[in-house]
């Protein structure tokens, strides 16, 4: 299998566990992803927590227009926000659940996945009960 | 300086889909139905404005309306198109610039939902590849998380559909004029959970046209008038959760329609119970839920108990969208804030039929809210 390439570049850490890169603006709150542009110079950037809970979530049963480029034929998928205590909230593709498993405010992991046959983006799975 | 600023003529052309009838020509129509209905001709019209999303310039217009050198000022102001449009004018009357004015809004989007580019919005293009751009994701996230805290059945979600398919087989400019019942609203398919294709709105065509004048006009036509007690038209507050939020604050914020609300009350001098019949956002069922606490006209989790008694039903303590709103009447992006007031204006005179809220309603509310996170607010009086 070849090695993938990330959907984008500094949206995670290069890293044996990986980490979302955040931005630490002046007044402390951070925000995901790292702006771009002018705006970048007024941040901080900062490696994000690999756990949090489960803010919201929702289903995405139909192909999405343009400019989604997930691989054909269309697989539909999770996402929702999880919340990383006291750094922000991300919205994330959720992997390896499915929407009856999902109950809001439960723990979540980080994790660095395949989007298709040629790139990775990130996402949060469940954590996996002891 | 006008203290007073007044509607005098409101003109709708039907929503829903008009094969071989651009958005703007649908634009037109309505505007000569406002003219009629405040009974002044377009070269009486000192100043307007208007807009549409997808359909093109507002000031076009003046090509089929007549060449009388009007300032028209194009607005172009995604879902706040029209009450943005709405806005300026009162505000040229209010601040004496002019007696008369017109806000138009028109619209004619593709069938299917809304594809939002993201470098129109500032963000990445990895977000809209990923397929995280949806408006309907950040819908169904917003009522999913909402119901956990607040005790939001999905039944109740339903009865909200079912509630403005109802009312759409009451009114002439609504596109969905037949009842479905909640069953089938309940176990038709999910577009993203927990919301099923009845409980969205579609993107559609239509157009609203607004005829604004002074009290001193007013006096001189003699107008069946109701007056603008306030507009207030705000964006988003810091830490708000919005559509498109690749994150959100973790120390919470305000919403851009409890700012705008808040606002609008403000200037109008009166609360939330002071209203008669009130038109909120409804993009989807959960949307007039969440809208109906944000808006201040109950409280968190008390909608579970407004919708199981009818409370927000023609005929109710306080009817929500009796036209049968965005559900019914589909969303024309630049039309839809103005369809609200279209609406308020006709209860307030007592010209809605069969869908006539009963007992004289003296104070119609309207709110619109939309992407990026904006939302305006006007209250009219009788």
């Amino acid at each position: 299998m070849s090695v993938l390439v990330p959907i984008a570049p500094g949206l995670w850490t290069d890293e044996a566990e990986p980490r979302l890169i955040g931005a630490r603006r002046a007044d402390g709150e951070i925000v995901f992803p790292v702006p771009s542009g002018d705006a970048a110079a007024l941040v901080e950037p900062v490696a994000l927590s690999r756990k949090g809970t489960l803010w919201s979530w929702t289903t995405q049963g139909f192909e999405p227009k343009e400019p989604y480029s997930g691989p054909r034929p269309f697989q539909p998928f999770l996402i929702g926000y999880v919340e990383l205590p006291g750094e922000v909230i991300v919205e994330t593709r959720i992997v390896d659940a499915e929407a009856a498993d999902l109950v809001i405010g439960m723990p979540m992991t980080f994790a660095v996945v395949a989007f298709d046959d040629t790139r990775s983006t990130y996402a949060f799975r469940p954590e996996r009960q002891p | 300086m006008n203290d007073d600023v007044y509607i005098i003529g409101a003109g709708i052309h039907p929503f829903g889909r008009t094969d071989g009838r651009s958005g703007r020509d649908q634009g037109v129509y309505a505007v000569r139905e406002a003219l009629g209905d405040a009974g002044i001709e377009w070269p009486d019209v000192e100043f307007a404005y208007g807009g549409s999303a997808a359909a093109g310039s507002a000031d076009i217009m003046v090509n089929e309306l007549g060449l009388t050198s009007v300032p028209f000022i194009n607005v172009a102001n995604g879902c706040a198109t029209g009450g943005s449009a709405l806005t300026a004018a009162r505000n040229a009357i209010a601040a004496g610039a002019c007696d008369i004015a017109l806000a138009v809004g028109f619209d004619k989007h593709p069938r299917g939902a809304f594809n939002a580019k993201p470098s129109d919005y500032g963000l990445p293009e990895w977000y809209g590849e990923t397929g995280m751009m949806l408006t309907t994701q950040f819908f169904a996230l917003k009522i999913q998380r909402y119901m956990a805290l607040h005790g939001i059945s999905r039944r109740t979600l339903g009865l909200v559909a079912e509630k403005a398919f109802r009312n759409g087989t009451l009114c002439e400019h609504a596109w969905r004029r037949s009842p479905v019942d909640l069953d089938t609203i309940l176990n038709a398919p999910i577009v993203n959970d927990p919301l099923t294709k009845y409980m969205f709105c579609s993107p559609a065509e239509g157009a609203v046209a607004l005829v604004l004048a002074s009290g001193k006009k007013v006096r001189e036509l003699g107008a069946d008038a109701v007056r603008i007690a306030s507009v207030a038209f705000r964006t988003r507050p810091e830490g708000s959760f919005e559509v498109f939020a690749p994150s959100i604050s973790v120390h919470g914020g305000g919403k851009p329609t409890e700012v705008a609300s808040k606002a609008a009350f403000e200037m109008a001098g009166i609360g939330p119970e002071d209203v008669s019949v009130a038109q909120l956002q409804d993009t989807e069922s959960g949307a007039e839920i969440m809208h109906m606490a944000e808006n201040g006209f109950c409280t968190d989790g008390e909608q579970e108990q407004w919708l199981a008694e009818g409370w927000s039903e023609i005929g109710g303590r306080m009817p929500v969208n009796t036209d049968g709103g965005c559900l019914a009447c589909g969303e024309p992006i630049g039309a839809s804030g103005l369809r609200q007031v279209y609406e308020n204006t006709l209860q307030l005179r007592g010209r809605g039929g069969a869908r006539q809220v009963p007992n004289g309603p003296k104070v119609g509310y309207s709110h619109v809210y939309g992407a990026p996170g904006l939302s305006a607010v006007a209250i009219l009086e009788r």
